[in-house]
């Protein structure tokens, strides 16, 4: 289980602050949410009621938005392709497309680009090619405004990891 | 949305942004499409289904089946999709003009 956090310095709402306790915690909560407030007290020397204020303060404050269970789905014995989805769409529907894509359960993960042209960018998941096709065919290609459709099947996966706590500070010390 | 056109894509996936609602539509679209779309389509069974299926003209489906098994391709199978369509649709229109006009 994971914490989802986000990493800004100041909410934009209540002008919160997060001092280095606080991004201790999260970075915790991030390897493991089930963690009692205890343990992380323990980790960290102080006391399991100060982690709870802290961790109320986060939530309330829209740093931890949500603690999730991440699901092996291989394991589970569901056969999923994974694929990236490229839409072009007029740009008067563009915003409208990706508010559409968002509410479909095979999408998980949309989101606008402007490199040459703003484009759509959605990540797909289907239980086979057969029904990847149909899903693009009959949800996505009739929605109005939608110009053109680029779709890349993930064929073996490197690397996926959620932002985390601290890793801003890794960026610089990228090692060949 | 046009939920019953028929979308003309080259792989899985990968929609050209060419549609047609209607065989009339689907006739123009067969003349400038991909000839990579056709070929896809025609060995999914993709155009049998959606003229068997939505537009309901069964006879239409079987001539196009008959394309599929002889395995045609390339400029041949565009133009003799462009053959059959049309000569169908040339059919249907004369046939509602005898209706229309009272025999």
């Amino acid at each position: 289980m994971t914490a989802v956090g986000f990493d800004w310095m100041k909410s934009k709402s209540q002008e919160i602050c997060l001092d280095d306790l606080d991004r201790q915690i999260l970075r915790l909560l991030q390897e493991n949410a089930k963690q009692t407030y205890s343990e992380i007290g323990a980790k960290l020397n102080v006391a399991h009621s100060t982690v709870y204020d802290r961790i109320q303060k986060m939530e309330h404050g829209g740093f931890i938005t949500k603690y999730e269970a991440m699901v092996d789905a291989e394991r589970m014995g569901i056969p999923l392709i994974t694929a990236q989805m490229t839409i072009t769409a007029d740009p008067k529907e563009t915003e409208n497309i990706a508010v559409k894509m968002t509410r479909f359960g095979q999408v998980l993960e949309v989101s606008t680009s402007f490199s040459e042209e703003l484009v759509i960018i959605a990540k797909v998941v289907a239980k086979d090619q057969g029904e990847l096709h149909s899903f693009i065919a009959r949800s996505v290609a009739p929605l109005p405004g939608v110009l053109r459709i680029r779709t890349a099947i993930v064929t073996k996966k490197y690397k996926e990891e959620r932002f985390s706590v601290g890793q801003d500070k890794k960026f610089s010390r990228l090692k060949e | 949305m046009r939920e019953e056109a028929f979308y003309f894509f080259t792989s899985i996936g990968n929609y050209t942004g060419v549609s047609a609602a209607s065989l009339d539509e689907f006739l123009q679209r067969i003349k400038d499409v991909d000839i990579k779309s056709l070929e896809f389509h025609l060995f999914r069974e993709d155009f049998e289904k959606w003229i068997s299926q939505t537009l309901g003209d069964s006879r239409l489906a079987e001539d196009i089946k008959n394309v599929r098994i002889q395995k045609i391709v390339g400029n041949t199978l565009q133009d003799r999709l462009y053959f059959l369509i049309s000569r169908r649709l040339k059919e249907l229109k004369g046939a509602s003009a005898r209706l229309s006009g009272g025999f």
